[in-house]
């Protein structure tokens, strides 16, 4: 924590900002005029949220940054909110080492939650620290102000006014604000400043558009595959045709023809590097190498589910009371007149982001090292490079640029390293892009898992137990928060041993039952390191497979007691706004009770619709899927959506709206098509045609949006909420159109087909 | 090696390149010109597209040299004095792109389907765009950009 402090002193200590040290003295000579420079970055200092430009816009400073869904929207209206500005006179500043604190980058869907509320407080104190500066100036008492579009004027002598760019503009706020200690996601500041009451507000709920938009559609805005550096080479990896093989011999002689290119070998990490790109990919193709020989390190694939069943356990763990208590679940399914077990297998999946990963280092032993990446975590990746590089952390600025959407921990983490090993080998700027075998196949992927669901009724069919395992490769193999080499591909090719987390999760839901356990078991990983099935965070970690497992658990039960699944549902769930987004959903989808699958059929044609429901810290979200299936092809057609989300108060419905959109098209896209094939020697899905996602003609045909908006609750995270029940929603539905109870993903037209047999 | 020219965006370039170097790497590494990006480059996802005399074209698999006199348009050569393009007119109303890199091949492609089929059917947008990639899942954006772009 205190290393992230020192880093940035000595960052503007060594000139690598545009700003410089504060002189000693100044604040306290002219504490409202402001500071003619910007004091080094310290999460205590307001002038790292916040500053007031020389024209009076505002500038606030996210240690976090938008993956194009309008994050950094939201927080630009949260701060002109408070600062009352309009929005189009806030800018947001994100993703830079340099110009921003650590608030962990894009995680957990606590862009605004976490690092939205930071900016907000430190927005609210900013304009205490105005409108005080404005009582001195004007000689009046500062609760007689009131401030309208950045002007501050007496409610009294309405002629007395000043702007906020008259008090401070184009200088730095000199204060401080109360800092909880932490860095990353956690971060938070308070002051003594009011925030103002939500029947006030007047910028949130409306929906101003992103600005990122028009330079991304009309070409004038750049991506991290886009940095171009004098001097720079281009970089390209060759991968092992096993996993885990090494390079015994390279005969270099086999590239001789091509200018200009190097081979870089350390350990497992091969590559070459190229003043032309071209001739770097050609080389990488045509340099021989001779590889060790390894032992083939998967099991067969159609074994994956039975290895993971028959692996021995190297980590358990779970939530609930029961926890301490697993007697008292014995004895509660001991005691239930029956008890309904299914067991739901889900597949490793890959984030195959749509371009390969790139990133861009300049080593500078000397100086300061810089990272261009297209992470989600720039200030961590920063870190992970220095740690790669025998540097201190503070001798590294990690820049964002936008890249290749990335959806958790995919590659962009491993090209930052491997970007960072090119550039120190060659002592020259390097920009290493991966191809696409390398995104697809060798990118992080979701862990693949079993999950295991039993419910014990009573002779009235009430549930009186309920018991959730499952069992999984661990959720991070590599953390995903890229500040320890050993979480890198490269870093681990080059040596680094691996340090997995061993952990897992359990179901988010309000159900309430007599007795309910969740529990997991962490298995190995079937390669130490360097594997390409490694495992991390894939939007919205394991949320998708383990609901996918509970809600359809959750149907399967409430038609074994003769029960509606909504009905079901709002009969157990405990949470008021939970059944509000299962109500919610059910009314706009126009849900008509069942207690069995129901068959529609027209034609080849069958149709259904399928419910559920989920949480994700503190968001909730209600989906009715309606699909179609051809039950010649086997062919499933996700037709209709209807989303009932609930993450507090809305700050952009417009771009909540899009954002769900998405979410719903991108798991629609996991739902039926995504699995990561391999034999056992390697992953064999390694490009578009070998790992399938959504086609546009397969897109929902339509997808209904139910906001709920709470005025009076802060808002939740809305990147991951609505990924989350859709795969439990499309295998309900799959159910209610054919009465086949899919057990395994993804809804392939062959698992319809042998389910149908 | 060999000295090959290229008409592009309206202006002639004479690079010196290796004769099967896919023209994805000419616009990019030799010319600057960013906006065609590498995706795949196996034709599979149309992240690199161009419009070479009005036909969407994979420029990660069309050799340099094939080019021959064909005229080159890419992303930043379809705005007209500084407007942008109906077709982008309409993506950034509907503001469809979340991290924005398929975007090129999304608004490319449409270009072209608009040139030859002005009013297109819900069909022929789906012959044209299919196996194009967006890996966000921005799809029903999509649909709904290239509809209001039909009717402008
Ligand atoms: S990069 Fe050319 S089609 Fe994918
Ligand atoms: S907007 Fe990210 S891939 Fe299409």
């Amino acid at each position: 924590m205190n290393q992230q402090i020192n880093r940035r002193n000595f960052l503007s200590a060594t000139g690598a900002l545009t700003v410089s040290v504060m002189m000693p003295g100044i604040a306290a000579a002219a504490p409202t005029a402001g500071l003619a420079k910007r004091p080094p970055l310290d999460p205590k200092k307001l002038a790292s949220y916040i500053t007031i430009n020389a024209n009076g816009t505002a500038t606030a400073y996210f240690g976090k940054m938008d993956m194009g869904q309008g994050t950094d929207m939201g927080v630009a209206q949260m701060v002109a909110e408070e600062l009352d500005l309009p929005v189009s006179r806030v800018f947001v500043e994100m993703g830079d080492s340099a110009s921003s604190v650590n608030q962990g980058g894009a995680s957990g869907s606590t862009g605004v939650s976490h690092g939205g509320a930071t900016l907000r407080n430190a927005a609210a104190e900013a304009r205490r620290q105005l409108v005080n500066m404005a009582a001195q100036r004007l000689n009046v008492a500062a609760d007689d102000l009131t401030v309208t579009d950045g002007v501050i004027s007496s409610k009294t002598t309405p002629t007395k006014k000043v702007t906020y760019g008259e008090l401070i503009g184009g200088r730095w706020f000199d204060s401080e604000v109360e800092w909880n200690g932490k860095i990353g996601n956690d971060l938070a500041v308070k002051s003594p400043a009011k925030l103002k009451d939500p029947k006030d507000y007047k910028v949130y709920g409306t929906s101003p558009p992103r600005r990122d938009v028009a330079p991304k559609i009309l070409g004038t805005g750049k991506f991290v595959t886009d940095i171009r550096l004098p001097g720079m080479l281009h970089a390209r990896m060759v991968m092992p045709p096993v996993a885990g093989a090494e390079p015994v011999s390279v005969d270099e002689s086999s590239i001789k023809s091509i200018p200009g290119v190097k081979v870089i070998w350390q350990k497992a990490f091969l590559g070459v590097v190229a003043p032309k790109e071209w001739d770097a990919v050609k080389a990488s193709r045509m340099l021989k190498v001779t590889w060790s020989e390894t032992k083939a390190p998967f099991v067969e694939q159609k074994n994956l589910y039975d290895h993971i069943r028959g692996a021995k356990s190297i980590k358990s763990g779970g939530e609930g009371p029961f926890m301490k208590e697993p007697a008292k679940v014995d004895e509660a399914f001991k005691s239930a007149e029956r008890v309904i077990e299914a067991t739901y297998e889900w597949p490793f999946q890959s984030h195959a982001s749509m371009g390969p990963a790139c990133a861009v280092v300049d080593y500078k032993p000397n100086g300061i090292t810089t990272l261009w990446t297209g992470s989600q975590k720039p200030h961590f990746a920063g870190d992970g490079v220095a740690a790669l590089l025998d540097l201190k952390p503070e001798q590294v600025r990690g820049i964002w640029v936008p890249g290749p959407g990335s959806y958790g921990r995919n590659d962009a983490g491993d090209a930052a390293a491997a970007a960072a090993i090119f550039s120190k080998a060659v002592g020259k700027p390097v920009r290493f892009q991966a191809m696409r075998n390398e995104a697809t196949g060798w990118g992080p992927k979701s862990p693949a898992s079993v999950h295991t669901v039993r419910a014990g009724l009573d002779k009235d069919g009430k549930v009186v137990a309920w018991h959730f395992h499952s069992k999984a490769f661990d959720r991070l193999n590599v953390s995903s928060n890229e500040s320890d080499p050993s979480d890198t591909l490269h870093g681990q090719m080059i040596g680094v041993k691996p340090k997995a987390q061993l952990t897992y999760g359990s179901p988010s839901n309000s159900y309430k039952f007599d007795v309910r356990h969740l529990s997991w078991d962490v298995v190995p990983p079937m390669l130490e390191s360097a594997s390409p099935l490694r495992s991390s965070h894939l939007r919205d970690p394991l949320g998708p497979e383990i609901h996918f497992a509970h809600e359809s658990f959750v149907d399967e039960v409430a038609f074994a007691t003769n029960s509606d699944p909504v009905a079901f549902r709002l009969n157990y769930v405990s949470d008021q706004r939970d059944k509000d987004v299962i109500d919610a959903a059910a009314k706009k989808a126009g849900w008509q009770p069942r207690t069995a699958a129901r068959k529609q059929r027209d034609g080849d044609i069958a149709t259904g619709q399928g419910i559920a429901y989920s949480t994700r810290n503190g968001t909730r979200v209600a989906v009715i899927a309606e699909v179609e299936v051809d039950t010649k092809t086997g062919k499933v057609r996700g037709k209709k959506f209807t989303v009932a989300h609930d993450c507090g108060i809305v700050i952009n419905p417009q771009l909540l709206t899009q954002t769900i959109e998405g979410n719903v098209s991108q798991a629609l896209s996991r739902a039926i098509h995504e699995e990561v094939k391999f034999d056992t020697k390697n992953v064999t899905s390694v490009d578009w045609e070998t790992y399938p996602i959504l086609d546009f003609t397969e897109r929902p045909m339509q997808i209904d949006v139910v906001l709920i908006n709470r005025q009076n609750i802060p808002p939740n995270g809305a990147g991951e909420g609505s990924m989350r029940p859709i795969v439990a929603a499309v295998a309900n539905a799959i159910y209610d159109a054919t009465g086949i109870r899919l057990r395994q993903g993804p809804f392939t037209p062959e698992r319809i087909k042998g389910g149908a047999a | 090696m060999a000295k090959i020219a290229l008409n592009v965006d309206g202006k002639s370039h004479t690079i010196n390149a290796d004769p099967d170097m896919p023209l994805l790497y000419a616009l990019r590494d030799d010319l600057g010109l960013d906006n065609p990006k590498f995706g795949c480059g196996l034709a599979q996802c149309g992240a690199c597209t161009v419009i070479i005399d009005g036909q969407a074209v994979r420029s990660c698999v069309t050799p340099v040299d094939s080019v021959g006199k064909g005229k080159v348009t890419t992303l930043a050569g379809i705005q007209k004095n500084g407007v942008p393009h109906k077709v982008q007119a309409a993506f950034i109303a509907e503001q469809v792109p979340q991290c924005g890199y398929c975007m090129n091949g999304w608004v490319m492609t449409t270009v072209a389907l608009l040139e030859k089929t002005p009013k297109p059917t819900d069909k022929q947008i789906e012959d044209a765009l299919t196996g194009l990639k967006c890996r966000c899942a921005t799809h029903v954006s999509i649909m709904r950009a290239v509809k209001r772009a039909a009717q402008a």
